[in-house]
């Protein structure tokens, strides 16, 4: 383990990038998954058909694929960011599908009477959505959400190899490739680094599941 | 804006609500069918009937819940806004109960009673809780305005519906078989609540079957089959001399249990 230990602020800092990056992604793809997922349900027919396009779109796509187009497909068109603000939007695109699927199915978990009551009190729809409807969805909604972004956890390093720069998974090829060291540890300190991301996760998801179980 | 134009056909003679020719199908069911119906200012109306005869449906057109085909229906001398906003407006205005309660589950009690009036009138937090309570207290439920309505029985949760839709300051109030999925022991405190609001001059259309409630609340009684109102007359012509033979036939169902 010693390319391991002689390198650790190399790692502690590809561990921080790594971090970053998948902390922009959760928040982007909770953001954009639940407007989709509004989009779905909404009264108007165009936004439940453009809801429903971009989840058959985007989910039956590779992951590889939006990153390609992400970057090389969009600095031919002229737009031109780093490939980390690149490998979030593309992250944040694929991963609100999923997030959006999983509420959808939290919030069809809700009675319908719920959302009669808010809208015969004189909420409108997205008051009623924002009040009473989602904040119940959320709740059953937590266990495929928390899987969709562990998966997500996970993808941040198929970015990563894509160049996100300074991340774990650069960390791992600059110093197999460049500075010669074997695979084996290198990598085993990577798979550290994820570990201790998606472990935290789950932890951390055990920690709100039991809280909302206790909330209801 | 038209105010002057409402206020001159709102009256206080002319009728609050007002069905005229209104029908409705679900795909091939017929199930409001040429339904008129006005209630006054402080009328007390009490719409019974079969179970499957279009009750629900009529109480849910009267706020929009349920749209119509054909005819139209006026609230205060206004027709029913279409959709967005204009009918959150007007759907503030009318409270509805109904038989599952329906209280938001993630809320507590008194948050039940107070998001319609922070969100949609825009009171201020503390001025919807002083309110909140005045009302939760006069439904009997003050005591337990932290808790969540999972923590109650169906009366209580009832009786917040009550005052949920009391909060809102409706000028009339729809009751969809506000007792039916009560335990009989509680049926009479919530029947206690809407026999005070009728006291109090509030104009309600009930869909009951409590012909106790009906007798002692109401100022007319509808009676409902296959979607369209077959007889009306006050409680007591209704219940001891219903003229048309499926008034008679439903009365001698429901009394014989
Ligand atoms: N959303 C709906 N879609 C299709 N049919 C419905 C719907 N709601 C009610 N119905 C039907 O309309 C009829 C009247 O229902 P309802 O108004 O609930 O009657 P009631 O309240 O008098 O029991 C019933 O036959 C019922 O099955
Ligand atoms: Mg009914």
């Amino acid at each position: 383990m010693e390319p391991v230990i002689d390198n650790l602020d190399l790692y502690w800092s590809g561990f921080l990038t790594s971090l970053e990056f998948i902390v922009y992604s959760l928040v982007g793809s909770m953001l954009l998954g639940t407007l989709i997922a509004a989009f779905r349900v909404s009264p108007i027919a165009a936004l439940r058909s453009f809801g429903s396009a971009y989840v058959t779109v985007v989910r039956n796509c590779p992951l590889t694929i939006v990153l390609f187009f992400m970057a090389f497909g969009l600095p031919e068109l002229g737009i031109n960011y780093s490939f980390f603000t690149f490998g979030i939007v593309g992250l944040v695109i694929y991963t609100s599908a999923f997030v959006c699927e999983a509420l959808r199915s939290g919030i069809n978990a809700v009675p319908a009477g719920q959302a009669e009551a808010a809208r015969a009190i004189g909420l409108t729809f997205s008051q009623t959505m924002r009040e009473v409807v989602l904040p119940q969805a959320f709740r059953s909604a937590v266990p495929p959400l928390g899987s969709v972004q562990i998966a997500m956890f996970k993808n941040s390093a198929v970015a990563g190899a894509f160049g996100i720069g300074g991340d774990l998974y650069s960390v791992g090829r600059t110093l197999t490739s460049a500075r010669g060291f074997e695979y084996i540890p290198v990598l085993t300190g990577v798979a550290i680094g994820y570990l201790v991301i998606t472990l935290s996760a789950g932890a951390a998801l055990a920690v709100i599941e039991r809280k909302v179980a206790i909330a209801r | 804006m038209t105010q002057s134009d409402s206020g001159v056909s709102a009256a206080n003679g002319a009728p609050l609500v007002v069905l005229e020719h209104v029908d409705k199908w679900f795909g091939d069911l017929h199930v409001l069918q040429d339904i008129n119906l006005s209630v006054a200012r402080g009328e007390v109306v009490v719409v019974i009937g079969p179970s499957g005869s279009g009750k629900s449906t009529l109480c849910r057109t009267i706020n929009r819940l349920e749209t119509i085909d054909k005819g139209t229906i006026t609230l205060d001398g206004q027709p029913l806004p279409q959709e967005g906003k204009e009918l959150a407006r007007l759907r503030a205005e009318v409270g509805m109960v109904f038989q599952s309660f329906n209280l938001f589950a993630h809320k507590t009690i008194l948050e039940n009673v107070t998001l319609g009036p922070i969100k949609v009138r825009g009171q201020k937090k503390a001025e919807a809780e002083k309110r909140g309570l005045e009302l939760l207290d006069r439904v009997g439920i003050a005591h337990q305005s932290a808790k969540y309505p999972a923590q109650l029985s169906g009366g209580q949760q009832q009786r917040v519906a009550i005052a949920r839709a009391l909060a809102m300051d409706p000028k009339v109030m729809l009751f969809d078989e506000p007792t039916s999925a009560l335990d009989p022991e509680m049926i009479k405190e919530v029947l206690d609540v809407m026999v005070d609001l009728a006291r109090q001059g509030m104009t309600m259309v009930v869909v009951t079957h409590e012909m106790g409630f009906a007798r002692t609340a109401a100022d007319r009684v509808v009676f409902m089959a296959d979607g369209a109102i077959v007889e009306e007359g006050t409680p007591e012509e209704f219940f001891t001399n219903p003229r048309s033979e499926r008034a008679q036939d439903f009365l001698g169902k429901i009394l014989k249990h």
